[in-house]
């Protein structure tokens, strides 16, 4: 068997351990299998390319891998949960900006002129692709990581801007196709990273997670190009694999979120709000705020208690304190139970993630189509750091942007009880009816402190 | 490359996005973020890539391109797959308590667990 046959199977098992992570991915038992057999997938790609005839440089390319391991895994391994999604994003950037820099080296190498079309053409889509889904993945890090806001970034004409840059790097791309002048890719490199950046500004925080599945998919794209480019077969299937499914997954996590693709996209969240906002923005409508005695007292008495986590628990890493509680409650005979939303949180399934970590028993975690019919029977929600994901304007409101997304049903339950840092509104930034409702009582403060209070409150019954 | 090579390729590429259309169909919106994590992680790939451009260098600027490819490639992948696996370790421990009769030791805390 010579050397090449070699390389090309051991790149065969390798597409072959990818196919079968993804699948193992797809189930709870079989997650982490699939995840180490794609380790163990790559860890093959790269090893046998080691062996490629021709191959020189090996210090600096085992020089580059170290720093790259050196920088990732320290990274990896000691990122708070709950900034998970922005890790994600900027794993995902690199990624792109890789499979950009692998489609324009290879250009820049060979003789001017010497491409054919197709060529170009497949350089073009791994410049491009990869560019947008780096600068893209920059941006949405920065606005998870809140270094710019998260709310949608708007300017007068800006479908129109993203319009012509889209069309400038469409109309270059064919010249540099045509013609020789070479150069003229810089320039499509240049507007690349614009339009990444220009496409995910008008996205709103909340949205940014799908936003990112949907530029793990470009990524995916962005690879497949330069597997074409190097005629890889591997980099081919393993790109087009992760462009297919993580588009898949993309519509799946909107779905989650009862709403479109294009609506997430395109309807900047913002000028939404205004349109609508006027009726319902007034803030100056009293709510009733209580002590950490108070509620400590509504929920030690009560027969059922249903938790509604959200991101302000998460951000307040209150998981821990919110289980203690629960324990306590149920030490005094008090049923809990944890409402789950499936975009809780900043991602689907984030939610369950963070509880996870806390050891929270797994029969207390109820999705949302298993806890609605909960609330009716609950004494108290007891609402941490959520407030979109229970925002009767869902159902109710049909101007409201968020209009229908599936939502918990905390509206039925006898009282509600919210823990909010302030009266600022969710991260979608919409207010709540349900803050202003008779039966709410609202309890402010940092998420952990103010359960921390009410485990005092109610030890001290 | 001839006309047969980039027609194979063509028709790899087809067939892969069936089988990561096909392969994902039915995923619990638990593990939606774990999912994409994963996929993140394995079009790291592009390490691949990264590689054959810096192994056949032949001038400063191709070094420096491929140079600065390795690195963020490699940068994908392994934090790619460290942090799937910190996720879904994670579900693990969630998963055992379904057994009652377990060993308590199953359902320690994950070594992240106390960090936080």
């Amino acid at each position: 068997m010579s050397l090449g046959t070699g390389i090309r199977l051991a790149d065969l098992i390798a597409a072959i351990c990818f196919i079968l992570a993804l699948r193992g991915l797809t189930g709870p038992k079989t997650a982490r299998y699939g995840n180490l057999l794609g380790a163990g997938g790559m860890t093959l790609a790269v090893a046998i390319t080691f062996a490629t005839n021709g191959l020189t440089h090996f210090l600096l390319i085992v020089g580059a891998m170290a720093i790259g391991a050196v920088i990732a895994v320290p990274a990896a391994r000691l990122v708070k949960m709950t900034a998970m999604p922005q890790m994600v994003a900027a794993f995902n950037g690199v990624g792109g900006g890789a499979a950009a820099l692998i489609a324009l080296a290879t250009f820049l190498r060979a003789p001017a002129g010497s491409l054919a079309v197709y060529q170009v053409v497949e350089v073009l889509l791994g410049v491009v692709i990869g560019c947008v889904s780096f600068s893209g993945s920059c941006i949405a890090f920065a606005k998870l990581q809140e270094l710019i806001t998260g709310r949608p970034i708007t300017y007068s004409g800006q479908q129109v801007w993203n319009g012509i840059i889209a069309i400038a790097i469409l109309g270059l791309g064919v010249t540099v196709c045509v013609s020789s002048f070479n150069w003229l890719v810089a320039i499509v490199l240049v507007l690349a990273l614009a339009f990444g950046v220009a496409f995910v500004l008008p996205v709103g925080g909340a949205d940014v997670p799908v936003l990112i599945s949907l530029l793990n998919s470009f990524t995916g794209l962005a690879v497949a190009a330069s597997g074409f480019v190097l005629h890889s077969v591997v980099l081919v299937v393993a790109g087009t694999l992760v462009g297919a499914s993580g588009t898949l997954l993309t519509q799946m996590m909107s779905r989650a979120m009862g709403r479109s693709l294009p609506n997430i996209l395109f309807s900047a969240f913002g000028s939404v709000i205004t349109a609508t906002g006027g009726a319902e923005g007034d803030t100056t409508r009293s709510v009733r705020s209580a002590s950490a005695e108070d509620i400590a007292i509504l929920l030690a008495y009560a027969n059922k208690v249903i938790v509604v986590p959200g991101y302000g628990l998460a951000v307040a890493q209150a998981q821990h304190t919110i289980r203690e509680l629960a324990d306590l409650l149920e030490s005094r005979g008090v049923q809990v139970i944890y409402a789950i939303h499936p975009v809780a949180g900043r991602m689907p399934g984030h939610m369950n993630v963070l509880l996870a970590e806390a050891n929270v028993p797994y029969e207390q975690l109820k999705e949302m189509d298993e806890a609605n019919p909960e609330f009716q029977s609950a004494d108290v929600a007891l609402v941490v750091g959520a407030n979109d994901v229970v925002n009767p304007a869902a159902k109710n409101n049909p101007g409201s942007p968020i209009y229908g997304m599936p939502i918990l049903a905390v509206d039925e339950a006898r009282n509600i009880v919210f823990m909010k840092r302030s009266m600022r509104p969710g991260f979608a930034g919409i207010d709540n009816e349900l803050l202003f409702d008779p039966k709410t009582t609202l309890l402010f403060g940092d998420a952990k402190d103010s359960l921390t209070k009410v485990v005092a409150a109610v030890k001290a019954l | 490359m001839n006309g047969g090579d980039i027609l194979s390729l063509i028709t790899v590429f087809v067939l892969a996005a069936f089988v990561g259309f096909e392969v994902i169909a039915k995923v619990p919106s638990t593990l939606h973020t774990p999912l994409m994590s994963g996929t993140n992680a394995i079009h790291g790939v592009v390490l691949v890539g990264a590689m054959l451009v810096l192994g056949t260098a032949s001038s400063t600027s191709q070094m420096v391109l491929g140079f600065v490819a390795v690195v963020l490639a490699t940068l994908n992948v392994v934090g790619g797959f460290v942090v799937t696996d910190r996720m879904l370790e994670m579900f693990k421990v969630r998963k055992s308590p379904a057994a009652p009769a377990e060993p308590v030791s199953t359902m320690a805390p994950s070594p992240e667990g106390g960090q936080k």
